[in-house]
């Protein structure tokens, strides 16, 4: 790769240990993809839950938070996905003292590094969305589908390591979605039925993802009607990058690269045709018993206009199962003010901040609560949550919220 | 007689070991059972087998980019496969192979993931590129 002067500098250790170690790990990624150079970033985001971390991980982080202060500070804002807690809240979820002590050391550390503890994958929405063509580096699938796809920002996937690297260095290889010729796309959809809940666009990009195949796969899809909102465009980009670890979409006429460019040559495309009938089947491959043990919303973080919705329809019910919702810290007071958080647990849920659901353990969590039946809105942790031992299933916030009631999908 | 199949990618070192070879996908998180070292998820091709000390020959990287620090985890505690050979590849695999330091190649001019069956003896030559099925 092609350095300047100050990635010389960087890589000769005048930055300090800290950042010739972020930038060695960099060239190593991008000499494996064949970047020539770097590109500035001006925001990081981590994913970096201690269930993913482990004690290794953790310790690895702890090793540089203790060089000096000069050495291990990030250059650029950086900011991070979920924790795997909510300390407050730890309790109703089973999590060991263990899990906490190792959540404590992370945030110490990422703490010493310069990070703002955001705790949130919906940043998008709520911290600062990135712009058209502003190159980021940005961590969790779901954030960088919908910054590359509905925001037009530019960023590959960013695990923790490099997301870190990029927050040290300000900068990261330019492979990849930061580069025109990987924004074109490789496969056209056309949709012959427009989503109306937020299960259903989950359905849909979660379908596009599996048909569409991998990280370099850009789909483009025509026919849906009307503007989706951003909370729509959340689930369809989330359950996208889950199913078929998709990084950019366009839709036809709505998102901005889409407007500039038109078709970008996809009417060349073979068109995969998909009707209302494929994702329903979708939706109905997951539902393979009525009996429920929990009800989780998450994945991504729900909006205040999710809570607002969740709210009003548990507004006079008292539920016999579990019903989880999981918001990001920058929403749950407002949720609190407006009241939204006491309609859902005066029916006995429990609102969770700065967390995921499955990025918290969750497979110790279902041992040490019973749980196995899940059911969901969200596309995308239905996809994940089969290799974590639960039986997920898919369906509506109405019929979830029923489900917590009854115990029972209708 | 060895059979050699070439890559556009390569990273890490070389080293042999027998492989498990399905054309499915890889996501530490959504796949693995880490802490007892199997594939977890039921409708994987691979579900129930023991991935520690072999080489993983799939499809393509899947999910999302917890495996980019989950791959130094399982290092760390020694249940991790020896090395990986993908079709495609997402950045993060390749970002946690490289914080690992597990041997990867991807990118072949044919399937690899038909061409190779489990229980073969492969060597990962990254620096050559190359795959190298030594039964």
């Amino acid at each position: 790769m092609q350095l300047n002067h100050e990635e010389k500098a960087m890589l000769g250790g005048e930055f300090g240990p800290v950042a010739k170690a972020a930038i060695e790990h960099q060239i190593k990624v991008g000499t494996f993809f064949g970047a020539t150079d770097f590109v500035e970033v001006s925001q990081s985001h981590i994913m970096a839950d201690t269930e993913s971390l482990g004690e290794a991980g953790v310790k690895w982080l702890e090793f540089l938070a203790g060089h000096s202060l000069k050495d291990r500070f990030v250059r650029i804002p950086t900011i991070t996905d979920p924790r795997g807690t909510d300390f407050s809240k730890a309790h109703v979820l089973k999590q060991t003292k263990t899990m906490l002590t190792l959540e404590e050391r992370a945030i110490a550390a990422f703490t010493k590094l310069g990070v703002s503890m955001t705790d949130t994958c919906i940043n998008y929405q709520t911290i600062m969305a990135p712009i058209l063509g502003e190159h980021v580096a940005f961590g969790d699938t779901g954030v960088v589908i919908y910054s590359n796809s509905v925001c037009g920002a530019r960023s590959n996937f960013e695990g923790g390591p490099s997301a870190l690297s990029a927050g040290l260095t300000g900068r990261t290889p330019r492979y990849g979605y930061h580069q025109d010729e990987h924004r074109r796309p490789t496969h056209r959809f056309r949709v012959h039925y427009t989503p109306k809940t937020l299960n259903e666009w989950g359905s849909l990009g979660g379908l596009i993802g599996r048909k569409s195949g991998n990280y370099w796969t850009v789909p483009f899809v025509e026919g849906l009607q009307g503007i989706p909102g951003s909370d729509a465009l959340k689930h369809f980009g989330a359950a996208m990058a889950s199913f078929g670890s998709n990084a950019l979409f366009h839709l036809d006429g709505i998102t901005p690269e889409a407007r500039i460019y038109g078709d970008f040559g996809a009417a060349n495309l073979p068109v995969v045709e998909i009707s209302e009938a494929d994702i329903r089947a979708l939706q109905d491959s997951y539902r393979v018993t009525n009996e429920v043990d929990v009800v989780v919303f998450s994945a991504p973080q729900l909006s205040l206009i999710e809570l607002r919705d969740l709210a009003a329809i548990c507004g006079g019910k008292k539920f016999t199962k579990p019903l989880l919702a999981v918001t990001s810290p920058q929403v749950k007071p407002d949720s609190d003010r407006m009241g939204y958080t006491k309609s859902i647990e005066d029916a006995g849920g429990t609102v969770f901040s700065g967390m995921c659901f499955y990025q918290s353990y969750a497979r110790e969590i279902a041992e040490a609560n019973g749980w196995k039946r899940l059911v969901t809105n969200s596309a995308k942790m239905v996809n994940i949550l089969g290799g974590y031992g639960y039986v997920p299933m898919l369906a509506s916030m109405e019929e979830c919220v029923d489900a917590a009631v009854t115990g029972r999908l209708s | 007689m060895s059979t050699i199949y070439h890559a556009n990618f390569g990273m890490g070192d070389t080293i042999e070991a027998v492989c498990l070879a399905a054309s499915d996908g890889f996501s530490a998180r959504y796949d693995l059972d880490r802490i007892h070292g199997k594939f977890s998820r039921p409708a994987h091709k691979l579900y129930g087998q023991d991935y520690h000390g072999k080489i993983l020959v799939l499809d393509t990287a899947k999910g999302g980019v917890a495996t980019a620090w989950m791959l130094y985890e399982m290092k760390s505690r020694d249940v991790y496969p020896a090395g990986i050979a993908l079709n495609s590849v997402n950045p993060i695999l390749v970002q946690g192979a490289a914080h690992a330091g597990i041997p990867m190649l991807a990118g072949f001019a044919e399937d690899i993931t038909t061409a190779i069956t489990s229980g073969k003896r492969l060597r990962i030559d990254p620096k050559t590129k190359t795959l190298i099925c030594l039964d």
